[in-house]
């Protein structure tokens, strides 16, 4: 096997200007492979990216103003969620997983701890909220149903809001300002989707109503799914509209007045987008790929054509068929696989240098090439040289060397 | 009949006709030949008398249509590709007109390639190699290219391609054709030298005095071997190992 490598270097060597075209066209070709594999890559980390704040499943409904008169009333009016709704979706909905009402205050709170004192935003919410916005606990507990029946004064804050407020002191059990009443900190959470939502303080909902003495009143209702096939969630989040609906006298088709986002049919449509994408992306590298392989076939065939009288040379000094097709593959084999190597590297460390440089675009992020896309790649290189080599090999091992010989210098 | 041990080449009948298209050219009729082991025998014809296509066939380039060819007692007929090869690089070394060596590859690297395709290791190659090339005096030359050489020496590196493998016969077409009077005088000094070694050796050629160096001369004219004057056809230099009586 040495031996046969080093009489095809030998062979390679003397062309060198032929060699290294050949070997540009491949390079070239899965440079842009593994680049646009990268890039593919990126795409996708850019949509897991823009839906990593949210349970994925979650459906967030708000309510607006009517726009189709319906059972006797006018458009127009407003539609405002209450506890009965929260409670009636829990009933009547069987696909859901959490729930939880979202009662806002309103602008950002000026929220003390002593002398330090800073803006949060600050939301009423039921422990299933927790689920909803994938906050994950890093001190002390979230919200319980207790603390919402007794409507307790206690709060969950992000980590932000206790840097800023505790520095690095532990915040349970120590006193938190809003709005001048004072509230027990129970619990600190982690959440991926960024500075603003660790900037927030969730409070039992109950007690965030009573301060503002409007006990029914939920301003958004939000739900995670127990399924994420998305025809079942497109139902369940179609039945809780209707059933808000019905509960508000909305007209079933009045969608201004009931609005549904469903995170999931955003994210299987961005994801689908990003799936074709995809798709046309190794599309265009395999292409790119199939058109070096056949300019190598091409080469190799014109050598062999300018080689006939070599090979009449050596299979009259006793070269079998066989052995000329071998040295013919491997002459392919070995462009293909070192310079679609040098290809991926080149183009695996490029896509590197750019997931460094951390450049910031929409629905972008960490490009990246797969260690295993690597190995097949290689692999695949291999078996398209072999091919590539395999026609002007068949074409060689059938050389009459009479005739070849015959042939001037 | 046993093939007798000492005749290196026993052609019995043996014919070949080329056709193309509808032409049918007959190139060797009924060719009786036989030459012993240690002969050095010239191959002379006119110019389209067959002597490559015979050449051809004792080498296992070329196939015959019928008759019987043994090589060292073995009949070769109708071998496979592959172990035709293999039976070329045992049995037969080639020297040709035009030299055919590869021009990217130095002195060492031509005469060791046959070696190559018997599966000799790299080392054993070179020391072979470079055996052969000191044999025919140019192992000062060793890492030239063939371009780098004169003509002469570019035979001579072909003759010693052709030897290395230590084959039964030596098979040179015209191998003077393209050299001067002196260098091929010299060639021919060469092949006395081998074949006094005990190398069978045969060459076609043109050249009456190249002709007369061989202990016999066998005239192809028509695809026949002429049994014209035995006096004048048999130049009277006896085998050097005393051997066998011309057929
Ligand atoms: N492959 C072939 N197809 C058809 N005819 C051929 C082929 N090879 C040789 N011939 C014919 O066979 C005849 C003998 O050819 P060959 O080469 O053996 O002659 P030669 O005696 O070596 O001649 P020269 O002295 O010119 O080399 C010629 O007429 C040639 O045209
Ligand atoms: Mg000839």
């Amino acid at each position: 096997m040495l031996e046969a490598a080093l009489e095809i270097l030998s062979v390679l060597g003397r062309n060198r200007l032929r060699t290294v075209l050949t070997a540009l066209s491949v390079a070239w070709g899965v440079f842009m492979l593994a680049l646009l594999l990268g890039a593919g890559h990126g795409l996708e980390n850019g949509v897991d990216w823009e839906f990593r704040d949210d349970a994925v499943t979650s459906v967030w409904v708000r309510s607006g103003k009517t726009s189709l008169p319906f059972a006797g009333r006018g458009p127009g009016r407003d539609v405002r969620f209450t506890n009965d709704d929260y409670e009636a979706a829990g009933r009547e909905v069987p696909a859901i997983e959490y729930r939880s009402g979202a009662f806002y205050l309103w602008g950002e709170f000026q929220v003390r701890h002593r002398n330090q004192h800073s803006a949060f935003d600050v939301l009423g919410v039921h422990p299933g909220f927790r689920h909803v916005e994938k906050a994950e606990m890093v001190r002390g507990r979230f919200l319980h149903d207790v603390d919402l029946e007794e409507r307790r004064k206690v709060a969950v804050i992000g980590t932000k809001v206790r840097q800023s407020l505790f520095g690095d002191d532990d915040p349970l059990g120590k006193r938190i300002e809003i709005r001048g009443l004072a509230f027990l900190v129970v619990g600190e959470y982690e959440d991926v989707g960024g500075e603003a939502e660790l900037r927030k303080i969730y409070v039992p909902i109950t007690t965030a109503q009573l301060l503002y003495n409007s006990p029914e009143r939920i301003h958004s209702l939000v739900f995670t799914l127990s399924n994420n096939d998305l025809e079942e969630s497109r139902l369940a989040s179609e039945s809780i509209r209707l059933l808000l609906a019905r509960r508000h006298d909305v007209a079933p088709e009045d969608r201004r007045a009931i609005r549904v986002h469903n995170n999931l049919e955003e994210y299987k449509r961005l994801t689908a987008v990003f799936g074709w994408i995809h798709v046309f992306v190794w599309i265009v590298a395999l292409g790119t790929l199939l058109a070096g392989v056949v300019g190598v076939g091409n080469i190799m065939l014109v050598a062999v054509a300018e080689r006939t009288k070599e090979i009449g040379i050596r299979k009259a000094i006793g070269a079998t068929p066989r052995s000329i097709v071998g040295m013919i593959v491997c002459e392919a084999v070995l462009i293909t696989a070192v310079s679609g190597y040098a290809g991926l590297v080149a183009g695996v460390l490029l896509v590197e240098a750019i997931a460094n440089a951390a450049i910031e675009l929409p629905l972008f992020r960490n490009p990246a090439v797969d260690l295993r896309i690597t190995w097949i790649a290689t692999l695949i290189l291999i078996v398209c040289g072999a091919l590539a080599g395999l026609f002007p090999a068949l074409r060689a091992a059938r050389v009459d060397p009479i005739v070849a010989l015959r042939e001037g210098d | 009949m046993s093939p007798s041990p000492g005749a290196v080449v026993r052609l019995e009948a043996v014919s070949k006709t080329y056709r193309s298209g509808k032409e049918a050219l007959a190139v060797l009729k009924n060719v009786d030949l036989r030459v012993e082991r240690g002969e050095m025998v010239a191959i002379m014809g006119s110019s389209g008398s067959g002597k490559s296509t015979l050449l051809n066939i004792l080498g296992i380039l070329d196939r015959y249509d019928s008759g019987a060819y043994y090589l060292d007692g073995r009949l070769i007929r109708n071998l496979g590709e592959r172990e035709a090869a293999r039976f070329r690089n045992r049995f037969v070394g080639f020297v040709f007109q035009a030299f055919n060596l590869l021009a990217f590859k130095t002195a060492l690297e031509n005469v060791a390639l046959p070696l190559y395709y018997r599966g000799v290791g790299r080392r054993a190659r070179t020391r072979d190699a470079l055996e052969y090339l000191e044999r025919v005096g140019l192992s000062g030359r060793a890492h030239h290219r063939p371009a780098e050489l004169s003509g002469g020496e570019r035979q001579r590196v072909a003759v010693a391609r052709a030897l290395v493998t230590q084959p039964e016969l030596l098979l040179a077409d015209e191998p003077t054709g393209a050299l001067d009077t002196q260098t091929s005088y010299e060639l021919m000094d060469l092949f006395e030298e081998l074949n006094a070694a005990g190398l069978t050796v045969l060459i076609v050629t043109h050249e009456h005095d190249i002709a007369e160096r061989a202990h016999r001369i066998v005239r192809l004219r028509d695809g026949r071997i002429e049994h014209g004057d035995p006096t004048t056809t048999d130049e009277g230099h006896p085998p050097p190992n005393g051997g066998f009586p011309p057929c």
